[in-house]
C-alpha cells in the first residue's frame, strides 16, 4: 500500500462523526487519513468507498468542521508502535499516551507517542552475527518492569533473514539500531527496538497453536474449581448492570497468574479506570511481589470518548497482547465491554444506513466477534518457547436478555461461559456466576482432564463433577421445598438443599473486597472443595428440617470464617477445630 | 437573540419535516447554531451543499421562504457567579424576570476530562436516609439515577437528598418538568434558604420536547465552570432523564435513522454516557456529582432507557411502596451503589459492610418466607422471625421519610439482629460481633 505521493481529499458531507470525503487518488480500506480541521488535525479511518466518495470514521468529535476541508490519506492502517516502555502505561484506544496529555481535559487532535524515545533500555542481544531469522525472532532483551522485554524481527518481515551485525550489551534508547539484517536479495535492514503494526491483523509470527491445556488460576473459586479456564482459553462474562462484571473482572487481573495484564476499558465508566490508576500501584503481584501496576498496561477508552476510538481500542488491547505473548509470556486480557465494541460498529452501521441485522446490529457482527476471539490462544514460538493470550471479555446483555446478539455471537466464539444471575446478584451471592447454567468447554478437552490430574490432584476431576451434581440436587430439591412446603418433603430433600447451600457459600461465594479470601490460590481451593465433598459424604442424624437447617447454618458460618482467616493460621485451625466439634454433636 | 449586520440570509429551504428543515447553504459548520423564522436551531447533517438543521421549538408555521441566520458557534452559555440563584430556560436565557447574565461565554457539551487527569471519589455524601447511606452509600464525583415509577415521590426525595448533602452548588437540569414540580423546587429550595446555591435550566412541560436536548448540557457546563474552575462540590439533578431520551428518539425518527431495542436511536448508550460522565472528581477538590431520575414504564427495567442508564450509571436507587409498613422505601434488593466500596467500613464504621450485607440476606430470607406464606405452607420459626426483622428493618431503615446518621442506623441494625436472630444465623466476622451484639448472649 506504499504510494509515492499521499492521496488527497476534501470534506463533501458531516453526519456527526461520519465524514464523506471526495478524493482524487488511490485509497484503501481501513486506510488511515487526517483532516486538517483549524485548531487540530483529526485521525479517521475509511471504512466504506463509493466511486469517488470515500467513508472514513472520524475518532474525534466533528464539532465545527466544514465542507472543503482538505483531508490527507497515510498510505496505511491504524497502527499501534511496539516496543519497551509499554507497561504501566494509561493508553486511549488509538495508542496514544494519556499522561502526556496536557491540561485536564481532553483536547481533540491532541495525539501523544506511546513510547519514552528518551529512555535508555539495559540491551543484552540473544542472537549473534550470521543467525537466520524470521519475523518474530528474538534478537535480543531488555528488562522492563520485571520482565524481559524480547526485541524481535518485526512481525511484518517475512522469509528468512541473515543478521549481518548486532550490538553488544549496553544502554540504547528504543530508536538507536540494535540489529542489521540481510534479506534474500541481500539489501541490508537497520532495527531498531520499535516496530509497527496494523491492529487489525493478527500477529501469526508463531509456529502452532494447540489446543490449550494448562489451569490459569485466577484465584476466584467459582472459575477455577467450577468452570476453570486455560492458558490461552477464550471466556465470556454476560451479566446485567449490577451483577458485578467489573469487580468481577479486576479480581481476575489482580489476582490471575500472569505475567502480563491488558484491561481494555471499552466504553465503559471512567470512575472504574481510575480505580485501576489508583489501586493497581498499591497492590502486589501475587507472582513477583511487585507493584501490581507494573505488569498491566491500560487502554482507556471510557463511555464518553469518542465512539470509532472505542471500536479501535480492543484491537490495539489484542495487538499489545499477541506483542508480549510473542516474547514467551502470559498474558491476561479482560475487555470490558465487548457489548460497547458491538454498539460502536452497530452506531456506524446506522450512519451508514447499512441494512440491518437483528437490534439494528450489522449482519456481520458474528463474524467480527469469532475473529476477534480466535486470536487468543497458547502458541508455541518458532524457537520451540511457549506464550499464551487468556482473553475474558464481558457483556452487557439489553435488559439483561442472553438471546440478544451480542451474547449470541460470543457464545459461539468463547469457549467458557460464566453467566451473572440476577437473582444471586440481588440476594448479595457474589461472584453472582450462576453455578448451573455456567460451563467451560475445557473441562472435556482429554489434555486439560490430564493436566488436572497430574498437577491438581487424581480425583480433582471427580470432585469437581461430583460438586455440579449436588449443585444440580440442591436445585431441584429446593424447588420441591417450594412447592409442596417444607413438611411436604422427606428430610433428605433439606439435606440435598442444605449440601447445595454448603457448597453455595463456601465454594461460589467469595469476598473481593476481603483481604484474605478475595484470592484463593488452588491448593487452598483444593482444600476448601475436599473439606465441603467430606461434609457432604457424611451421613448426620436429625429428626427434623429444622435440626438439618440449624446444623448447616452453623457449619457454613465455621467455613465461611476459614475462608476469612490466613491460610493455616491459627485462627484458621480454631475453626477447623470447632467445625469438627459440631459435627461429631450430628455423627451416632 | 444575536443576529450581525454582515451575516449571510438565507431564504430558500427546501425540505421541511415536524423538526428538521434543509436549506442549500455554504461555509456552515457541524453542529452550528442557526435562526430559523426567529427560531433556534443546530446542524444535524451536511451533505455537500445541502444542510440539515433541527428546530428546537417545532417547524409549525415555517414558510419555505423563512430566513435563516447561521451563527457561527455552537449552543453557549454564558458563565459566572451571576448564575447562582438563577432560573434559566434550555437556551440559557433567563425565566426569572432577572437581567442576563454577564459572563465568559463557553461552547456547551464540551470535552471529556481526560481519565488520567480524574481522581477517585472518595468522600462520601451524607443524606440522612437509611436506605441510602446505610445500603447504597453515594459518594461525591458519582452518577446515580432514581429507577421511578411516575406516581411516585422521587422529585420529592431528590430534593432531600440535594438539601442534605452540603453541596456548594445544586444545579438543577429540569426536562419535561411539570409547572407544578418546577414551582415545587422553587419552594423547597427558597424555604431552605438555599437559593443563592442553585442554577436551574427548566423546560416545562409546556416547552417544545426537542429543547430539551439542550438542558443536560446546559447545567452540566454551568456545573463545571463551578467544580474545576472554582473547585467547588457540585451536586446536579436531572429530572427526567426519560423524557431527554423520548426527544432523541423524536429527532432521530425525522432524520430517517433505523431505530435499535424500543424504538430508541442506535447511539442511546453514547448520547447518555457523553452527559453521565462528566460526573467527576477533580484532585484539587471541585467535584460534579449527577443524581437523575429516569421514569419506568410499570417498573420495567429491561427497556432501553433504564437498561442503558444502568450500565452507565454508577449504581441506581430503586424506591417501592411496602404495602407492610405503609410507607416508600429504597428497595434494597435492586438498589446498588457501585462506590460505596470505597468510604463503607472506611468513612464510616468498621463493621458497616459486614451489617449491610448480613441485613439484606436476611432481608432476602424473608421474602423467600413471604412467598411460602403467600403459597399456604406452614412458617418456621425462622421464617417467622426473618418476617418480624423484615417489617422492622422496613420501618427503621429503608423508609425514606427517615433521616438519622449511619451510627444510628449500624446500632439500630443491630438491635434488630439481636432481637430477632441467634449469632450464627447472621453470620458476621466474629470480631464484630463480639463487640456489637446488643442484649442477652446466646
Amino acid at each position: 500500500m506504499e504510494r509515492k505521493n499521499k492521496t488527497t481529499g476534501k470534506v463533501a458531507g458531516i453526519i456527526a462523526n461520519l465524514v464523506i470525503v471526495e478524493v482524487d487518488g488511490p485509497v484503501a480500506q481501513n486506510e488511515i487519513c487526517f483532516i486538517s480541521h483549524p485548531e487540530n488535525k483529526l485521525m479517521a479511518e475509511v471504512i466504506k468507498i463509493l466511486g469517488k466518495n470515500v467513508y472514513v470514521q472520524v475518532f474525534e468529535s466533528t464539532r465545527g468542521l466544514k465542507v472543503g476541508t482538505p483531508v490527507e490519506f497515510e498510505g496505511h492502517l491504524l497502527e499501534v508502535s511496539l516496543g519497551p516502555g509499554i507497561l504501566s502505561r494509561n493508553y486511549d484506544g488509538l495508542q496514544n499516551d494519556l499522561d502526556k496529555m496536557d491540561g485536564v481535559f481532553l483536547k481533540r487532535g491532541d495525539y501523544t507517542d506511546p513510547l519514552d524515545r528518551e529512555k535508555k533500555w539495559d540491551w543484552t542481544p540473544i542472537a549473534k552475527e550470521g543467525d537466520q531469522v524470521v519475523a518474530g525472532s528474538w534478537l535480543g532483551e531488555v528488562p522492563e518492569n520485571s520482565v524481559p522485554h524480547r526485541i524481535m524481527v518485526p512481525f511484518k518481515f517475512q522469509g528468512t533473514y541473515t543478521i549481518k551485525s548486532i550490538v553488544a550489551a549496553g544502554q540504547y534508547t528504543v530508536d538507536d539500531v540494535v540489529a542489521v539484517v540481510t534479506d534474500r536479495e541481500g539489501n541490508d535492514i537497520e532495527l531498531t527496538m520499535v516496530q509497527k503494526w496494523p491492529v487489525k491483523m493478527a500477529v501469526k509470527a508463531y509456529k502452532e497453536k494447540p489446543r490449550p491445556f494448562k489451569l490459569l488460576q485466577t484465584g476466584t473459586r467459582t472459575l477455577d474449581t467450577l468452570n476453570p479456564i486455560t492458558e490461552g482459553g477464550t471466556g465470556f462474562i454476560p451479566g446485567p448492570f449490577g451483577t458485578g462484571k467489573t469487580v468481577l473482572q479486576h479480581a481476575i487481573s489482580k489476582f490471575a497468574d500472569a505475567d502480563i495484564v491488558i484491561i481494555a476499558a471499552c466504553g465503559e465508566r471512567a470512575n472504574e479506570v481510575v480505580e485501576i490508576f489508583t489501586e493497581f500501584p498499591e497492590l502486589e503481584d501475587p507472582k513477583t511481589g511487585r507493584s501490581l501496576i507494573e505488569r498491566t498496561t491500560i487502554i482507556a477508552n471510557t463511555s464518553n470518548m469518542p465512539v470509532a476510538a472505542r471500536e479501535a481500542s480492543v484491537y490495539t488491547a489484542m495487538t499489545l497482547g499477541e506483542y508480549y505473548r510473542s516474547m514467551g509470556l502470559k498474558v491476561v486480557l479482560m475487555a470490558d465491554s465487548t457489548s460497547r465494541w458491538a454498539q460502536a460498529l452497530r452506531e456506524m452501521s446506522n450512519r451508514l444506513e447499512e441494512l440491518p441485522g437483528p437490534d439494528a446490529f450489522p449482519m456481520d457482527l458474528t463474524a467480527i466477534i469469532t475473529s476477534f476471539y480466535a486470536r487468543a490462544g497458547f502458541v508455541y514460538l518458532n524457537n520451540g518457547e511457549s506464550g499464551s493470550i487468556t482473553f475474558i471479555g464481558t457483556v452487557s446483555p439489553a435488559g439483561g436478555n442472553l438471546k440478544e446478539p451480542v451474547t449470541e455471537s460470543t457464545r459461539k466464539a468463547a469457549r467458557c461461559f460464566y453467566g451473572l444471575n440476577q437473582g444471586r446478584a440481588d440476594s448479595k451471592r457474589y461472584p453472582a456466576i450462576d453455578p448451573i447454567d455456567s460451563y467451560s468447554k475445557y473441562l472435556e478437552y482429554p489434555e486439560v482432564q490430564e493436566y488436572l490430574k497430574e498437577n491438581i490432584g487424581e480425583n480433582w476431576l471427580d470432585n469437581v463433577l461430583k460438586t455440579k451434581t449436588l449443585l444440580l440436587r440442591g436445585k431441584e430439591a429446593q424447588e420441591q421445598i417450594n412447592i409442596l412446603g417444607d413438611d411436604g418433603v422427606p428430610l433428605e430433600f433439606h439435606e440435598k438443599f442444605w449440601n447445595s447451600e454448603l457448597i453455595d457459600a463456601v465454594i461460589l461465594q467469595q469476598d473481593s473486597f476481603d483481604k484474605i479470601d478475595a484470592n484463593c490460590p488452588m491448593p487452598r481451593q483444593k482444600y476448601m472443595l475436599e473439606k465441603v465433598l467430606e461434609i457432604t459424604d457424611k451421613k448426620f442424624k436429625f429428626e427434623t428440617f429444622e435440626e438439618v437447617n440449624g446444623f448447616f447454618k452453623r457449619i457454613i458460618n465455621q467455613l465461611k470464617q476459614i475462608n476469612y482467616s490466613e491460610w493455616e493460621s491459627e485462627k484458621f485451625k480454631t475453626h477447623e477445630k470447632e467445625l469438627e466439634e459440631i459435627m461429631n454433636e450430628r455423627l451416632n | 437573540m444575536e443576529t450581525q449586520a454582515f451575516q449571510k440570509v438565507y431564504t430558500k429551504i427546501t425540505n421541511l419535516t415536524k423538526a428538521t428543515v434543509t436549506l442549500k447553504a455554504t461555509d456552515v459548520g457541524y453542529d452550528e447554531m442557526a435562526m430559523v423564522h426567529g427560531r433556534m436551531g443546530q446542524v444535524v447533517k451536511i451533505m455537500g451543499d445541502e444542510v440539515i438543521l433541527q428546530i428546537f421549538a417545532g417547524t409549525e408555521g415555517i414558510p419555505t421562504n423563512a430566513e435563516v441566520v447561521f451563527l457561527g458557534r455552537p449552543p453557549q452559555l454564558k458563565v459566572s457567579d451571576q448564575l447562582a440563584g438563577r432560573f434559566f430556560n434550555a437556551f440559557g436565557d433567563p425565566i426569572d424576570g432577572g437581567p442576563q447574565v454577564e459572563g465568559r461565554i463557553v461552547d456547551t457539551g464540551g470535552p471529556s476530562v481526560n481519565p488520567v487527569r480524574r481522581k477517585q471519589p472518595s468522600q462520601l455524601i451524607a443524606t440522612g436516609i437509611a436506605g441510602i447511606d446505610l445500603n447504597n452509600t453515594l459518594v461525591t464525583g458519582q452518577k446515580i439515577p432514581f429507577f421511578a415509577d411516575p406516581d411516585q415521590p422521587y422529585n420529592q426525595v431528590m430534593a432531600n437528598v440535594a438539601l442534605r448533602a452540603k453541596a456548594d452548588k445544586i444545579i438543577l437540569g429540569g426536562m419535561g418538568l411539570s409547572n407544578d414540580d418546577y414551582l415545587y423546587f422553587k419552594n423547597i429550595f427558597d424555604n431552605a434558604g438555599a437559593l443563592d446555591r442553585i442554577v436551574s435550566f427548566v423546560n416545562t412541560t409546556d416547552d417544545p420536547p426537542v429543547e430539551r436536548l439542550l438542558i443536560p448540557d446546559m447545567a452540566l457546563t454551568a456545573a463545571e465552570y463551578f467544580a474545576e474552575e472554582k473547585q467547588e462540590k457540585v451536586l446536579v439533578l436531572l429530572t427526567d432523564m426519560t423524557l431527554y431520551a423520548d426527544a432523541l428518539s423524536i429527532v432521530s425518527n425525522r432524520m430517517d435513522q433505523i431505530p435499535s431495542k424500543d424504538s430508541m436511536p442506535g447511539s442511546l448508550y453514547s448520547d447518555l454516557a457523553r452527559l453521565y460522565e462528566k460526573a467527576v472528581q477533580f484532585p484539587h477538590g471541585g467535584s460534579i456529582t449527577i443524581i437523575a431520575v429516569t421514569t419506568l414504564n410499570g417498573g420495567d427495567i429491561t427497556h432501553a432507557i433504564p437498561d442503558n442508564t444502568g450500565y452507565i450509571t454508577e449504581g441506581q436507587l430503586f424506591l417501592r411502596m411496602d404495602s407492610d409498613v405503609g410507607k416508600v422505601i429504597v428497595d434494597p434488593f435492586r438498589s446498588l451503589s457501585r462506590l460505596k466500596q470505597l468510604v463503607i467500613g472506611k468513612q464510616t464504621r468498621e463493621d458497616h459492610p459486614q451489617v449491610m450485607n448480613a441485613a439484606i440476606r436476611l432481608y432476602a430470607d424473608a421474602a423467600n418466607a413471604k412467598t411460602k406464606q403467600d403459597n399456604g405452607f406452614d412458617l418456621t420459626d425462622y421464617d417467622e422471625r426473618t418476617l418480624k426483622f423484615a417489617r422492622e428493618y422496613s420501618e427503621h431503615i429503608l423508609a425514606v421519610d427517615i433521616n438519622i446518621d449511619t451510627e444510628k442506623m449500624l446500632d439500630t441494625t443491630w438491635k434488630l439482629f439481636s432481637e430477632n436472630f441467634a449469632r450464627e444465623e447472621v453470620v458476621v466476622r466474629e470480631e464484630f460481633v463480639a463487640k456489637y451484639w446488643k442484649g442477652a448472649k446466646q
